[in-house]
């Protein structure tokens, strides 16, 4: 009995996790229809032959491939395979459709899903390191704690969505023309949501470090004479991982969701530079006459947050070794 | 718990101090004028004259001193004389007169308001319009929010890993991450533009005289007040699971069973009881989240709330109204922090903060 344990190899922890993570089923398919999206979304604009931008106003108001399935029985397969001659105006040059101006949706789609993931990432990657920085700070030396704790919770009071829609009213303009249009709104996005949600990573990473601190093990750095830099790089941290893994992974979800909100309210990135909020936002106008162009956004949004949530419900499961022994 | 209260209620003001701070000194760098709208033939002394006239010219000190005493000593007074004067619930009492108008220009010193400069009239006015549309949306889509989720928690945790509960959990999962502005304009597809049942726009001059308009009234209310309560119900309903849990394997439940109690008073009564604690504190907590969410919403369904008054407040540089709904919005969120600490003292005796 204690022969086989001892006789099986040695394996690196992330296996164990990786596995624990593979028997959460909704945690797995989430993260392939996460990893197909991306994928998706970074490829597809390099393949697909139109600009998102670029207007053809003769294929202007195109509807979507699906709207075929609405034709009578025997008209389905021929609108399948022949669209131009079904009677309605779709084809599979734009299978998403197009909209007044004659754009590919498609193509904006996958253009704006690159916008809405490089903010989400962006954003959750600031909040991250400044939550991780003032938790091991406040946690680790006992003086700063106080007052970087207060300075949490004043965050935690600010009312948020109004401070984020007068930030992005207020540096719009000299962000803008400073970088460049594009440029300047996705910086001040960025760091908008980033300095905004930083607080839930700082609470948890300081009480997990606050409890590691008073193990032996930390003692036992301390008493060779590690110093503090070294102790945070080499002992808390790679300690903290876990909680921190998943607070990255619900941070993307809410800097999408924020994005898209601020983007929807007509305050996030230009009309002509679409992100999946920003496109929502277009389609509403459309709404009645053509619902699939507030569809196509709606869904990947809430798609992409689903399984960001999902993948965060089993990491957390996976990387807690009490859950992952069993 | 009294001498909790009143620390707690000392700390929140030096608090909300800050957060005032922090929002004028964030509008100070807005580039925006009051006085772009002006017609160019005013010449411009007179333009001046109408800054000074708006508080513009002094130093922001003065400036931020100002808007505080306006906020916390002014406004109040001119609430007390309306509360006493006109209100339905205190007209009863001697009218008061604490307030000094301007417009009366017999008296040598006047009281000046916070002044909107979009509209020229006093901010908390409008405010005082446009509160009772949010409050009816939002406060009667978190009531019945927290009256669907309570049981659906409930049962969840009695059943843990049935259907049912594996449902409850994917239907909150998806609660959690539709965000408002798709869900709402999802309902408006679905049921104002393909089935046409419910109005897609929120009609806030209808009014209630009878049972058509009442049943109308209903109607209009029915999509946002759904769509708020979404997410109202996905979060509350998972924290009562969760603390359902909790308590389900503790030993006073095996005890009660032991004695001979039903299931229902096992449950309803000794197990619900002691999970509410935390489920209460999380609904105090969630209150302010919900003013914000509402913001969306009524964006989405045009109702002309308090939301909306910011929005149209932020994108037409009306800073004096951006700054008051904005701590307003902060003062609800400190106030409920303040309720949620305090209800865990009071509810849960082991919980003990002296």
């Amino acid at each position: 009995m204690t022969d086989a344990a001892v006789a099986k190899p040695p394996r690196n922890q992330w296996w164990d996790v990786w596995d624990q993570f593979k028997s959460h089923r909704g945690a797995l398919i989430s993260a392939v229809i996460f990893i197909a999206i991306i994928l998706i979304v970074l490829i597809g604009p390099m393949i697909w032959p139109y600009e998102p931008t670029k207007t053809d106003i003769r294929n202007k108001n195109m509807r979507h491939m699906l709207s075929c399935f609405g034709l009578d029985w025997g008209a389905i397969a021929g609108c399948l395979v022949n669209p131009t001659e079904s009677g309605i105006k779709v084809s599979w040059w734009h299978p998403l459709g197009t909209d007044q101006l004659g754009r590919d949706l498609f193509a904006r789609m996958m253009f704006g899903g690159r916008i809405s993931m490089a903010v989400g990432v962006t954003a959750m990657l600031i909040a991250l390191v400044l939550g991780t920085a003032v938790g091991v700070i406040s946690g680790y030396f006992k003086r700063f704690d106080w007052a970087l704790m207060r300075l949490t919770d004043l965050f935690l009071a600010l009312p948020l969505l109004p401070l984020l829609l007068v930030m992005v009213m207020l540096f719009r303009a000299p962000l803008s023309a400073t970088f460049g249009t594009e440029q300047g709104i996705f910086i001040l996005m960025v760091t908008a949501i980033g300095i905004t949600s930083w607080m839930p990573t700082a609470r948890i990473v300081r009480a997990d470090v606050l409890a590691i601190k008073e193990r032996e093990f930390v003692l036992a750095a301390r008493s060779i004479g590690t110093r503090p830099r070294k102790m945070i790089m080499r002992h808390l941290l790679p300690n903290v991982m876990s909680p921190i893994m998943v607070s990255a992974t619900l941070g993307i979800a809410n800097a999408i969701i924020t994005e898209s909100a601020l983007s929807f309210l007509g305050l996030g990135f230009p009309p002509d530079f679409p992100t999946w909020g920003r496109l929502l936002n277009d389609g509403v106008q459309y709404m009645q006459a053509y619902p699939e162009r507030v569809m196509w956004p709606g869904i990947f949004i809430s798609v992409i947050v689903l399984c960001v949530n999902y993948v965060g419900d089993g990491l957390r499961d996976a990387l807690d070794p009490r859950i992952r022994g069993l | 718990m009294l001498t909790f209260t009143i620390r707690r209620l000392v700390f929140a003001v030096p608090t909300l101090l800050f957060i005032a701070l922090v929002i004028f000194l964030l509008l100070e760098l807005a580039p925006g004028d009051p006085m772009a709208q002006v017609p160019l033939t005013v010449p411009p002394e007179v333009k001046e004259a109408m800054r000074q006239a708006l508080g513009l010219g002094e130093p922001v000190p003065i400036r931020f001193w100002k808007w505080l005493v306006q906020f916390f000593w002014i406004e109040p007074q001119v609430f007390i004389d309306w509360l006493t004067n006109k209100s339905f619930l205190f007209g009863w009492l001697p009218d008061t007169d604490v307030y000094v108008p301007c417009s009366d220009a017999t008296r040598a010193y006047c009281d000046q308001r916070v002044i909107s400069w979009q509209t020229r009239s006093p901010v908390m006015d409008i405010v005082m319009q446009r509160m009772p549309q949010t409050l009816t949306v939002v406060g009667l889509s978190y009531v019945v929010g927290i009256l669907i989720a309570l049981p659906i928690g409930i049962y969840s945790a009695y059943r843990q890993y049935s259907v049912f509960d594996q449902v409850g959990t994917f239907v909150s999962m998806i609660g959690y991450s539709v965000p408002p502005f798709f869900s709402g304009v999802l309902v408006i597809v679905v049921f104002s533009v393909v089935l046409g049942w419910f109005p897609s726009i929120y009609d806030t001059t209808h009014r209630v005289t009878d049972w058509d308009s009442f049943v109308y009234q209903v109607k209009q209310m029915i999509m946002p007040v759904m769509v708020l309560a979404l997410q109202t119900t996905a979060q509350i309903s998972r924290f009562m699971r969760a603390s359902m849990l909790d308590n389900l394997n503790q030993d006073y439940v095996r005890t009660a069973r032991a004695k001979g109690m039903t299931e229902w008073v096992v449950v309803l009564t000794h197990v619900l009881r002691n999970s509410m604690i935390p489920v209460v504190t999380v609904i105090a907590l969630g209150v302010p989240a919900v003013f914000g969410g509402a913001i969306i919403t009524e964006q989405v369904f045009k109702v002309n709330g308090l939301g909306q008054l910011l929005i149209t407040a932020i994108q037409a540089n009306d800073l004096p109204m951006v700054q008051t709904i904005t701590f307003i919005f902060a003062i609800l969120i400190v106030l409920f922090n303040l309720i949620a600490d305090v209800l865990y003292g009071v509810l849960d005796p082991r919980i003990r903060y002296d």
